[in-house]
């Protein structure tokens, strides 16, 4: 059985994204029989062209993917550089960490609630500063030029690439490197970002690229802040795909992959940006200038950190107020009085959505936590981890643009009668649930000291034994925590969801981005708080189970 | 400031943790000396090298000043310290060729490119790894990578040098001759040495002065 393990997670991985990609691309040329497409043509890519502001919105999600990820590399590149190993560093660590689970329209709208015109900041300062007794006639959200949908990214992916780079860093001994260099003479920043920096950044490049591949083409985060004259091109396919015009399939595909081309050409420029500062950087290294005046530098860093997550919570804060309030004019901060008359109101419509979603997540990580465990015992066996090719297979499905293949699965389940079945919902989930939980579990499996297997294997047990009785529950908070990160990673998908269930499976994130255009404060906050609280849950149960199963284990709680 | 110093001055330095102290040195090292604090590893010998690098960690508590040719440089940034540091892993920069590494510790002034690039040759000769300039480090053995870290930390005119058990990750062979290399080397240029180790072996080649700290003898 656990021979076929490795073969089963290509399985699940690959073949929807294969299959996927191909059901996208034989439609975008015209040919799909179930609508009448029996030949070959480039007609669907002729319309596409000839819809208005085409070429806009495909140069919006260009820009937006490589500004929002750039910023964001500079942000966490530069907060590292000038922080780690200090206090600090520790503290705005806890800060961040906490929001990676936040999933992306939450976030999203906690963040339009923070800067709106009738926002929470413009509300902090007026009338006293500003003057402004009603919110200005002001495009903040929504902008044209997806200034704020660009800054929304940037603080979602902010903890994301954090962590990765902390992840990274104990790897290759960056604390002696750091004492290293500034005993060199070399100033915090220069010495870290000149010698330790290029190591990490080898090591999280995958996890950057598959930032850029989410920012240019995101569906749920550019409805909520992107602009609307015209959309970002992912939310116009998606209205395409949705259309109750058939026919509009068509097009919608040939501009799914002109969308895997937009992010194909962003991952091109990404790598010669790369070559541009590699190059750059080995000729500041070479020259020997020490850059030790950075106190400035670091302390913009620092506050621009700060600032992006308490952004954040801010913005869930807010959410969560606005679920519960009462009458809240503007310019008033705060509501005039709670109350839970909302959440009475909306609880009926919220329990479907709610065990629909916790369905779906708990049954995605199940599917996937077993695949995982047996992919990395297996591997123990055989002393044979796939290296680099089975790194790119559980990050092809994070760096192919959702809509790529999604578009394409949905047309062939659609065609096999098998859309918006449970089975088919929960398997593509499972695409992107897996490869999270793989690679938040494997680095502590690989990491397990083998030491205890041998003593096992010496006493006597069987590999079943070892694996029960040593493995399982000493790596036990590791195991629950890779679950609980599938588990956020499945609330929050919107796309699959959406396109696989064919709407006929509603969850709270496609209930609170379906409710965004409606603009009702007090509901979009109940949905957002619910799609927050889920992840939290979830984090909450891992690291209490293991506390309670093992409290009076020591040293195994201290995991 | 001239290449030799009249020596590292510890004087009075104590290093607590939680309140409990785990060492005291007061000690001076003339150039061309070494001290060696002799200890099991959690003695806080390697936290000793930190304070006196300035990479003291917030859980230590260090008291006591550190002079270097006179100067107080208890309060000074380690950008300033000008100390030299070899640890137990030879730390070179993965990303930079082999003279990469050595360039990059290379002061400043040293101009221009061509200048840079000859010294850059001229030590790695010094040390018997003529014509390793465009190496990729990761091609080196274990005993040529120590070499090229000794090549490196000594481009950089230290002031003094701070040794974390540089040697005991090399077989038996290569330590006696790394070890001779590195103290021959200080010596030339008139270097105090600070050398933490659990081994007495070390301690014993460095032919200066032993302190031991913590409870049991480690290495038996």
């Amino acid at each position: 059985m656990l021979r076929y393990s490795p073969f089963t997670a290509l399985l699940v991985l690959a073949v929807p994204v294969l299959c996927g990609l191909a059901g996208t691309l034989l439609p975008a040329f015209g040919y799909l029989p179930a609508l009448g497409g029996t030949s070959f043509s480039v007609q669907p890519f002729d319309t596409l062209f000839m819809q208005t502001g085409i070429w806009r919105s495909i140069a919006q999600s260009f820009f937006i993917g490589l500004t929002s990820t750039a910023l964001a590399v500079i942000l966490v590149a530069g907060f590292v550089a000038a922080w780690y190993g200090t206090r600090l560093f520790k503290k705005v660590q806890y800060l961040v960490s906490p929001l990676l689970s936040v999933p992306h329209a939450a976030a999203a709208f906690g963040f339009a609630f923070m800067i709106a015109p009738s926002g929470f900041f413009a509300r902090l300062f007026s009338p006293w500063l500003t003057g402004w007794e009603r919110p200005l006639d002001l495009l903040i959200v929504n902008d044209q030029l997806g200034l704020a949908l660009i800054a929304g990214l940037v603080v979602k992916e902010v903890p994301f690439l954090l962590l990765v780079t902390l992840a990274a860093l104990p790897q290759i001994s960056a604390i002696k490197f750091s004492h290293l260099t500034q005993s060199l003479g070399y100033g915090r920043m220069a010495g870290f970002l000149l010698s330790t920096w290029p190591p990490v950044y080898r090591q999280i490049r995958l996890p950057i690229f598959a930032v850029i591949a989410y920012a240019s083409a995101n569906v749920d985060m550019a409805i909520i802040l992107g602009p609307a004259t015209p959309h970002t091109l992912p939310v116009r396919l998606v209205g395409w795909m949705n259309d109750p015009d058939l026919k509009m399939r068509f097009m919608a595909c040939a501009g799914a992959c002109v969308q895997i081309l937009v992010t194909g050409f962003a991952l091109l420029v990404w790598t010669l940006i790369e070559r541009v500062t590699g190059v750059v950087s080995r000729k500041l290294a070479a020259k020997g200038n020490r850059y030790t005046r950075d106190w400035g530098v670091r302390v913009t860093a620092s506050v621009l950190m700060t600032t992006s997550a308490l952004i954040v919570f801010g913005g869930l804060l807010v959410l969560a107020l606005w679920s519960v309030s009462g009458l809240w004019q503007f310019p008033n901060t705060l509501p005039n009085n709670l109350s839970l008359k909302n959440w009475m109101r909306a609880l009926p419509g919220l329990s479907g959505p709610l065990v629909t979603t916790i369905i779906i997540g708990g049954a995605s990580v199940a599917i996937s936590i077993i695949i995982t465990l047996a992919c990395l015992v297996r591997e123990q066996q055989t002393g044979r981890s796939g290296g680099n090719r089975a790194l790119w297979l559980l990050y092809l499905p994070l760096l192919v643009p959702q809509i790529g293949f999604l578009f394409g699965l949905q047309l062939f389940l659609l065609s096999v009668n098998a859309i918006a079945s449970w089975t088919a919902l929960i398997f593509a989930h499972v695409v992107f649930v897996l490869p999270y939980v793989f690679l938040s579990l494997s680095a502590p499996w690989r990491a397990f000291d083998k030491r205890y297997d041998s003593i096992g294997a010496a006493l006597g047990a069987s590999n079943w034994r070892i694996f029960w009785h040593i493995r399982a529950p000493m790596l036990l908070r590791a195991i629950l925590a890779a679950c609980a990160v599938g588990f956020a990673v499945s609330i929050g998908q919107y796309l699959p969801t959406l396109l696989i269930g064919a709407g006929r499976f509603p969850t709270i994130t496609t209930e609170a981005v379906a409710l965004g255009s409606g603009g009702n404060r007090r509901i979009i906050g109940i949905y957002a708080f619910m799609q927050m609280m889920l992840p939290f849950v979830g984090f909450l149960l891992a690291s209490i189970l293991p506390a309670l199963i093992f409290r009076n284990r020591r040293g195994i709680t201290g995991f | 400031m001239s290449y030799a110093s009249t020596g590292l001055k510890i004087d009075g330095v104590r290093i607590t943790l939680d309140g409990r102290e785990l060492l005291a040195v007061d000690h001076l090292i003339n150039p061309k000396e070494v001290l060696t604090i002799m200890g099991p590893s959690g003695s806080g010998k390697s936290t000793l090298l930190a304070y006196i690098g300035g990479f003291l960690d917030p859980a230590f508590e260090a008291k006591g000043d550190v002079y270097c040719s006179g100067m107080n440089i208890t309060q000074v940034k380690p950008q300033e310290r000008r100390a030299g540091l070899l640890f137990q892993d030879p730390l070179l920069f993965p990303h930079m060729s082999v003279g990469g590494n050595l360039v990059f510790a290379m002061p400043a002034d040293i101009q221009p490119k061509t200048e840079r690039r000859g010294q850059a040759e001229q030590a790695l000769a010094d040390v018997g790894l003529e014509g390793f300039f465009d190496r990729d480090p990761e091609t080196l053995s274990g005993g040529q990578k120590a070499r090229v870290a000794l090549a490196r930390v000594l481009i950089s005119r230290p002031a003094f040098l701070l040794l974390d058990e540089p040697f005991s990750k090399l077989d038996a062979d290569r330590r006696a001759q790394m070890r001779d290399l590195v103290f021959e080397n200080a010596k030339r240029r008139s270097l105090p040495v600070l050398l933490v180790t659990h081994d007495r072996e070390d301690a014993l080649a460095a032919n200066g002065t032993i302190i031991e700290v913590g409870s049991q003898i480690a290495g038996q």
